[in-house]
């Protein structure tokens, strides 16, 4: 199963760092990265394997958003599908 | 692959736009409670919502989270209690409903529709004992929703009924009246009701309808008026096609979440409605779509034509999204839940007359309209009468809910928090209608009723 993880927020130090060490400890492999930065702000994506993940995707989802909201950026975890189905016939 | 362009696009849809599963409706069949007895009849309905809905609320917050999409509301539907009750041995369905309510506390949905009676041809002393139940049982419920339907396209409009439910919907009022006549809000009378719409007050579980099924609704106003913007003042193919794809991907988003809540609950799909229904919120407002459009107001010459282009592309757009598509699918044109709409109502532009044509090409009818409180049954009658006729003669589906405030009067405003919103009191034509509404029996079918 795949997740897509999209941060935003205005660009500092340590927001990659930060997301990838959490993501290594529960076990979630990244599958790809892409990352712009506009005017400040940072825009990153990620694909990831959440199928290993040794919590469930609940509980990815609330502790990531934690983690967003201690460093002051959007961190959300969503399942692909909906990004698939909406865009894929 | 998936780019950041679609990620971003789908993530701007929910964030800025309001994107929303509006509701996911578990439809439960009530028809194996049966019983003589009361007591025995309410336990039975009341396990079986229970277990059947077990699961409902918890499933549609997982959801909700796995896919980062708000799912607004989880709710349910039964059987009509005219039909399930049938064999009771009672004067009230009071107790009904009340058993009703304790169950939909008890799994944690907001509202359960289908205190319900079909009375289209005529009615059984269940439909009557049932409607008769109406204004205490809304009075004493929080969850309960009730509808009937007085009318058909094959059947015509039952108009005895149409005089008894102008009657009740003012008890309802009266014996609400210190909560601003809320019991109206969750009372609505339909011509041609669809047996698998999951929006309240109208959801039912049908009885052509399957032991318990999971129906979504999805809703995007914000969606329709943000693509809008984007072609403004451009030619009318642009501005529908431009509608057209906004609910096919709106529409797929509610497949989505469909197919998984009905493969975690191991209940069958059913359909998706795909309605835009508007909330309070600005920036969820079908009122809003149509300024996009060049509108000034809603209400405004053009209104009409407006609303026919945008419910039918949405409807084109949808059924290319999934293949059961049902319900009342189309622009709900509520008053007190659109903050656009109740601004034309203050500003003059819109008047119930104009809302009564618009309902000719809209999705349901007059919805969630405030009205004097010192309104006469007669002319509630007069209303819902008019409304069926629409809904008999063009084949669709009509509905009036409208709520005559207890002591307010024409432009004081009421006030019925949460998704219901907030509404001016609008003004009604009050000439009598008495004599015509009075003379009772079956409008008959029209001539194009005979279709076999």
């Amino acid at each position: 199963m795949k997740g897509i993880i999209t941060v935003l927020g205005k660009d500092k130090v340590g927001i990659i760092a930060k997301v990838c060490t959490y993501l290594a400890e529960r076990n979630v492999n990244i599958l790809d990265i892409s990352q712009t930065i506009v005017q400040d702000y940072f825009n990153m994506m990620m694909i990831v394997d959440i199928s290993q993940a040794a919590k469930s995707t609940e509980v990815l989802v609330e502790e990531l958003q934690q983690i967003g909201e201690e460093i002051g950026v959007e961190i959300k975890l969503q399942h692909e599908d909906i990004f698939n189905i909406m865009h894929r016939i | 692959m998936i780019s950041l362009v679609e990620v971003q696009e789908t993530n701007k849809m929910i964030r800025e736009m309001n994107l929303d599963v509006r509701t996911i409706t578990m439809g439960i069949s009530l028809m194996d409670c049966a019983h003589t007895d009361l007591k025995v009849f309410n336990q039975k309905i009341y396990d079986k919502i229970t277990k059947s809905a077990e699961k409902l609320v918890k499933t549609g917050e997982d959801l909700e989270k796995q896919f980062g999409v708000p799912i607004v509301n989880k709710r349910i539907s039964v059987t009509p209690i005219s039909i399930a009750a049938g064999s009771l041995n009672t004067d009230s369905y009071v107790p009904v409903a009340e058993a009703l309510d304790k169950a939909a506390k008890e799994v944690g949905v907001n509202f359960i529709g289908g205190f319900s009676a079909l009375v289209q041809k005529g009615c059984t002393t269940g439909d009557r004992k049932l409607i008769e139940s109406i204004p205490e049982a809304l009075a004493v419920t929080e969850r309960v929703c009730s509808s009937v339907n007085v009318g058909s396209s094959r059947s015509g409009i039952n108009m005895d009924a149409v005089k008894l439910m102008g009657d009740i919907i003012r008890q309802t009022a009266e014996r609400t009246a210190d909560r601003d006549s809320i019991g109206c809000a969750k009372l609505v009378v339909f011509c041609n009701a669809v047996e698998d719409n999951p929006f309240m007050a109208g959801a039912f579980h049908g009885v052509g309808e399957r032991e318990c099924v999971i129906n979504v609704g999805v809703s995007g106003p914000g969606v329709v008026k943000r693509a809008l913007e984007e072609v403004k003042g451009k030619d009318f193919e642009t501005l529908c096609e431009t509608i057209k794809r906004t609910a096919f991907k709106v529409t797929r988003v509610g497949q989505l979440v469909a197919q998984e809540a009905s493969k975690r609950l191991g209940v069958p799909f059913g359909i998706i409605d795909l309605s835009l229904a508007p909330t309070p919120l600005i920036g969820d407002s079908i009122a809003e779509i149509f300024q996009v459009m060049g509108l000034e107001e809603a209400g405004a010459p053009g209104t009409t034509a407006a609303l026919a282009i945008l419910n039918d592309n949405v409807k084109k757009g949808g059924v290319m999204a999934s293949s059961y598509v049902g319900g009342l699918s189309g622009a709900f044109i509520p008053v007190s839940e659109d903050h656009g709409m109740i601004q034309a109502v203050q500003r003059g532009a819109l008047t119930l007359e104009k809302l009564e044509a618009m309902t000719c090409v809209c999705s349901v009818g007059l919805d969630m309209i405030a009205i004097p409180g010192d309104t006469s049954k007669e002319t509630i009658s007069g209303i819902i009468a008019d409304e069926a006729a629409i809904g008999m003669v063009n084949n669709k589906t009509t509905a009036v809910r409208i709520i005559p405030v207890i002591g307010k009067s024409v432009g004081e405003m009421v006030e019925f928090g949460g998704l219901l919103g907030y509404a001016p009191i609008m003004p009604v034509n009050s000439f009598n209608c008495a004599g015509f509404i009075d003379r009772g029996g079956r409008i008959p079918a029209p001539i194009h009723s005979f279709k076999n």
